[in-house]
């Protein structure tokens, strides 16, 4: 028999480390990573999907840590903004992020990066108007894209120059 | 929000997954992707007492090809229709659909099968369906049954669905050479929900449409077919004349209904217009 539980056991991957925990069934995986974890750079806007300030990578792939529950990720390996910025993965990203003010408030942009890391892993040389189609699901009330777009197309430019092209899937 | 208390369950294969559904009946949910079910748990709109997460059914997954037709396991991710050299080959109409479907966070996680059991008025999959002429299969503790496209979709969020009984695969017939496509739709924001949409698919072979299937979405309270404008195509020379000729029809077909987009004169308006712009768009059609 299939266990119904409000109560649920989970084992995963977070950042490289392994964790443990008994979770609510009901508690997402940005809560879950805010507060049991205390990885508070994943943030939590609107919780319905709409905003991707809340974006992790789960098994790889950009997903929506509001609309995910922490016991679905039980086996999983969960990447967050803290993991991605200690492996320097996005340390590219982040001095291009800074060197044309593509933040201000800063709370959309672990979002963002998360975005835009997987947009140039997949598409290592976009176009101005696919970065702006690529991030239309993460909302930023400050900068008005234009700086993101900027940052963005300028790490995108700096790989190319250098001959490098995104990983392959 | 958050999402109100639940019991969660995620069995390892479908008959586990349909034990489950009979024992706990209408309590029980699916969880397929979330990336609608989760949003209405958020906003209290759904609070299933049990949800039976399907994620780990591995055979619910994939697209499969044989000799007639092309097969989707509802469980097949968004993403993974998106990238499919299968879809792109043989249903180029949902390889076009795929890029207006939310975002590429929302496609990672969001299954086909998710889309199509929830049947939004406004989604692109059903329509792409409904067009492409699918059959869906369900399964039940009885065993399995096939339902047309064109009966599965009931009403707004509603379909032949019964409770216990889950969506398993939908089974799409290879389109014969000479076959073409469309697909179109406007939205305020890339990746929002339409305001109305067209996928269409038919022949264009010898210069002649025939066999057209044009079926509207966001504009009716589930996917809709334009039976008059698909009649008024049929037979006639595939040419920007005739699409132009046949668009009255729509006034027929269509009885859209005011949302927060327009008014239902409004939503009429840019039917026409963009089955106008987009059935243009098909291979075989002249200008």
């Amino acid at each position: 028999m299939t266990d119904v539980s409000e109560s649920v056991e989970i084992a995963l991957t977070v950042n490289t480390e392994r964790v443990k925990r008994s979770v609510p069934a009901r508690l997402n995986l940005a809560d879950f990573l805010r507060y049991e974890l205390e990885l508070t750079g994943t943030h939590v806007g609107c919780e319905h999907g709409v905003c991707g300030a809340c974006t992790v990578r789960v098994d790889g792939e950009i997903v929506r840590g509001c609309l995910m529950f922490a016991a679905q990720a039980d086996g999983c390996a969960v990447d967050t903004i803290e993991g991605l910025s200690d492996s320097r993965e996005i340390e590219e990203l982040q001095s291009a992020f800074v060197l044309t003010n593509a933040l201000q408030c800063g709370f959309c942009t672990p979002g963002v990066l998360m975005a835009a890391q997987a947009l140039l892993r997949d598409e290592p040389n976009p176009s101005r108007e696919r970065i702006r189609e690529y991030l239309s699901g993460n909302y930023c009330r400050c900068t008005g894209y234009q700086s993101i777009v900027d940052a963005i197309e300028a790490v995108a430019k700096a790989r190319a120059s250098r001959g490098e092209s995104g990983s392959t899937r | 929000m958050k999402a109100p208390r639940f019991a969660y369950a995620r069995p390892a294969s479908l008959a586990e997954a349909l034990a489950l559904l009979a024992e706990h009946k209408g309590d029980a949910r699916v969880l397929a992707g979330g990336q609608s079910l989760v949003p209405m748990m958020n906003f209290r709109v759904a609070a299933p007492k049990v949800l039976v997460d399907i994620n780990r059914i591995a055979a619910l997954t994939g697209i499969k090809v044989s000799k007639n037709h092309l097969r989707i396991g509802a469980l097949t991710r968004q993403a993974d229709l998106e990238r499919s050299a299968d879809i792109a080959r043989h249903l180029p109409l949902i390889a076009a659909a795929m890029p207006h479907v939310a975002h590429p966070a929302i496609r990672n996680r969001g299954t086909f099968g998710g889309s199509c059991a929830l049947a939004d008025p406004a989604a692109e999959l059903p329509a792409c369906a409904l067009a492409l002429g699918a059959m869906f299969v369900i399964a039940g503790k009885k065993g399995e049954r096939r339902i047309a496209a064109g009966d599965f979709f009931k009403g707004l969020y509603a379909t032949a669905l019964k409770t216990g009984e889950l969506l398993v695969a939908a089974e799409f017939p290879l389109p014969k050479p000479g076959y073409a496509f469309a697909f179109g739709e406007l939205a305020r924001r890339h990746g929002d929900y339409a305001m109305v949409g067209v996928a269409a698919h038919g022949s264009t072979q010898g210069g002649k449409f025939t066999d057209m299937r044009v079926v509207f979405f966001g504009i009716a309270d589930r996917p809709q077919r334009a039976a008059q404008f698909e009649r008024a195509l049929d037979g006639r020379p595939a040419a920007a004349k005739t699409i132009e000729g046949g668009l009255g029809e729509l006034d027929a077909d269509l009885s859209p209904r005011a949302d927060f987009h327009g008014s239902a004169a409004t939503k009429r308006h840019l039917a026409k217009v963009l089955a106008g712009r987009v059935l243009k768009t098909m291979q075989g059609v002249a200008a």
